[in-house]
């Protein structure tokens, strides 16, 4: 079987600076892998490379998502073919609708797809449903995207897309950071919805906490820009008690 | 007075004097006007064509961008009348109240001129110039050399008055097109009156065909009387050869409001020109001005707002996107006259680059002789955030897409601006179209 995701030895640069060094990550359909490590390890970074973001060079290695070359494709290319970015820091994007930006979205990754775009009224009524689930008030969706939102609107409304474009693969990048615990079970709830055998997921976190709340099947350890642990969920319990010191040590 | 050295003349300066000398005798009006034209070809011809070290002209030298004069248009012929029925389709549909004028010509018989309201009176320009009844020259624009053209050459337009208190609901468009042919000059005067307490919006779009270097030199005098309120929306969709010129001159009485808004996307060389008098206490000018350019076109928008009056306030906001190798010129200029204490004015200006060969010069400038006053201007030029491009690229959305979102949003604030839907979405789907032909 082809896994869903396979990175071998990837390395990338930033402004003439490596931060990825040899990134080995492989991870299955119906799995949840958390990644996690010391602050500036380069999890952001690993997480921009897998959706194309520009400025980064990648300087060795390969990825392969569901068998395709995914380094070769566009960004917008490897949405439509099913790979999700929830950011760490979404940005707001005046003018621009939260509901318009959804259904342009959505209707160009089914354009791409070959499959048939959705009726305006179509989409509405899908947005509305998983806001209702995800607590977000529909006069939010009227308003520009991000702009004026709090740091858990932006995260459940990250979920909300994320829910809304049915991902093969979601990359949540420190979804927890900015949020109160309230607010994390809400956005955990609609994570562990989306949990299905046919989708993967890479949950970045610094801390433990979230992964009480989506419980991963491997935990992995990155630092300096490799991963360089691999264990079960008791691994995320271990690092909470020991700290990251000994693998920053171990990178430098 | 120092002895100007002047330039040799342009072939373009050479013709309009020729055409001047050709036509004088032949343009509508008595002897009087026909003095009053002399007199502005006169000072016209004295310094020529304005050129990049007239401060007023400063990024828009017609000595370089307008290589010959042309023809005055003839009377539009039966093929032409036709033309003139299909133009303005942008509002087809919204109900507006059609007058329209094709080559420079007021078309009655085209023109929607029945169940006009009561206090409503319509009437062709050049009537008004036969009966002597048209004062020619217009007085803000002072000596500004495009409005001296239209002085001297001024033919035909439509005249419009709407009687105090009269609120008229249905939008009048005028509609002007230059049809096919030979390449011909159009000038035209149009006048708008809006009593104490009247109420009007005014729409007029321009469009020709794009195989044509046709030039149109369109001026409009708007009065905005006590109380009043007028909406102007113009949408310049020349042709892509086309030179437009347009002088706006308003008006504005106490406690009226004018507001306007501009959208360009047609035309080779574009220069609009609005020159605002709050005349009266508490006098409003709300000014919205976007243009939407590719290829090598050249648009400029100059206005100036003078605050004549207590209490006056007046917002500028102008938004350029330009792709390709086209040039965006804003050039905004707020005085606030002795005495007009508490002006409130504002202006603003932001382009946006969407190649490394588009150009935006942004000239904003306070002219102040009043102590107690509130007036700011900004400008910002910049490309396309990619932060945001890539954000929208990693929802699935292609570049192009991203990019034309990102451009909307920004010209969205300016269309916003205009109180009516259905005129707002008429901009919005001329904004969609621009947008589609960069696809
Ligand atoms: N534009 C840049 N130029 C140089 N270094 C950068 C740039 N952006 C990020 N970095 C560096 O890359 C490293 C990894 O960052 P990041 O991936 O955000 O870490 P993490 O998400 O693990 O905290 C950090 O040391 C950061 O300072
Ligand atoms: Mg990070």
């Amino acid at each position: 079987m082809t896994a869903l995701l396979e990175i071998r030895g990837l390395k990338a640069e930033i402004d003439g600076r490596q931060i990825l060094n040899g990134l080995d990550l492989s991870v299955n359909k119906g799995e949840i892998h958390a990644i996690m490590g010391p602050n500036g390890a380069g999890k952001s970074t690993l997480s921009y490379v897998l959706s194309g973001k520009p400025g980064y060079e990648i300087t060795g290695g390969e990825v392969f998502f569901n068998g395709e070359d995914l380094l070769a494709m566009g960004s917008d290319e490897r949405a439509a073919k099913g790979l999700f970015l929830a950011f760490q820091y979404p940005l707001e994007i005046p003018g621009v609708a939260t509901l318009t930006f959804l259904r342009t979205a959505l209707n160009a990754q089914r354009k791409k797809r070959g499959e048939e775009e959705l009726s305006s009224p179509d989409v509405v009524k899908r947005v509305r449903e998983l806001a209702k689930q995800l607590s977000i008030d529909p006069e939010m969706l009227k308003r520009p995207l991000n702009v004026g939102f709090s740091g858990g609107e932006k995260k459940r409304n990250e979920t909300l897309q994320m829910a809304l474009l049915e991902p093969k693969l979601c990359v949540l990048d420190e979804t927890d950071s900015g949020l109160d615990i309230d607010a994390l079970r809400i956005v955990a709830d609609g994570v562990n919805r989306l949990r299905a055998a046919d989708r993967g997921m890479i949950v970045i976190t610094h801390y433990q906490r979230l992964l009480d709340y989506i419980v991963p099947d491997v935990v992995h350890v990155l630092a300096a820009g490799r991963i360089v642990k691999t264990g079960g969920k008791e691994l995320a319990l271990e690092l909470e008690a020991t700290g990251y010191a000994q693998y920053q040590s171990e990178a430098a | 007075m120092n002895a100007e050295i002047r330039p040799a003349s342009t072939a373009a300066e050479i013709g309009l004097a020729d055409l001047f000398a050709s036509v004088r005798e032949s343009l509508p009006g008595g002897r009087d006007t026909g003095v009053i034209r002399s007199d502005a070809f006169d000072r016209f011809a004295a310094h020529g064509l304005p050129h990049s070290r007239i401060e007023a002209w400063k990024y828009t030298d017609l000595r370089r961008l307008v290589r010959d004069a042309k023809p005055l248009a003839q009377r539009p012929d039966a093929h032409a009348r036709s033309l003139g029925r299909e133009a303005g389709a942008v509002f087809a549909g919204v109900g507006l109240r059609r007058l329209v004028i094709v080559d420079g010509a007021f078309a009655p018989e085209l023109s929607d001129l029945a169940g006009l309201e009561t206090g409503v009176v319509i009437r062709a320009t050049i009537e008004a110039l036969g009966a002597g009844e048209l004062p020619l020259p217009l007085d803000m624009a002072g000596s500004d050399p495009a409005a001296e053209l239209n002085t001297a050459f001024a033919a035909d337009g439509v005249l419009i008055a709407v009687a105090p208190g009269v609120v008229v609901e249905r939008p009048i468009h005028l509609v002007f097109v230059t049809t096919g042919g030979a390449p011909a000059a159009t000038f035209t005067r149009s006048r708008v009156e809006v009593g104490s307490g009247a109420v009007l919006t005014l729409v007029e779009t321009y469009e020709g065909p794009d195989q044509s270097d046709y030039q149109v030199n369109a001026a409009l005098q708007v009065d905005v009387a006590d109380g009043a309120c007028l909406d102007r929306v113009k949408i310049t969709g020349e042709g892509a050869a086309a030179l437009h010129i347009a002088t706006l001159e308003a008006s504005i009485g106490a406690s009226a409001t004018y507001r306007d808004f501009g959208l360009t996307t047609g035309g080779a060389v574009v220069r609009n020109q609005l020159f605002l008098k709050l005349a009266g206490e508490g006098a409003i000018a709300n000014v919205h001005q976007a243009s939407l350019l590719s290829g090598r076109q050249h648009a400029d928008t100059t206005l100036v707002a003078e605050h004549a009056a207590v209490g006056s306030q007046s917002r500028e906001v102008f938004k350029a996107v330009v792709d390709e190798e086209a040039r965006a010129v804003f050039q905004g200029k707020i005085t606030v006259q002795p005495g007009a204490q508490q002006t409130d004015a504002r202006m603003m200006a932001r382009a946006l680059l969407l190649s490394d060969e588009a150009v935006a010069n942004c000239k904003p400038e306070l002219e102040i002789f009043a102590d107690d006053v509130q007036c700011g201007h900004g400008t910002t030029t910049g490309a396309l955030d990619d932060k945001l491009k890539f954000y929208l690229m990693a929802r699935g959305i292609p570049a192009k897409e991203a990019e034309a979102l990102l451009i909307q949003a920004f010209v969205g604030e300016v269309i916003d601006a205009v109180a009516r839907e259905d005129l707002r979405d008429a901009l919005s789907r001329t904004m969609l179209a621009w947008l589609k032909g960069r696809e």
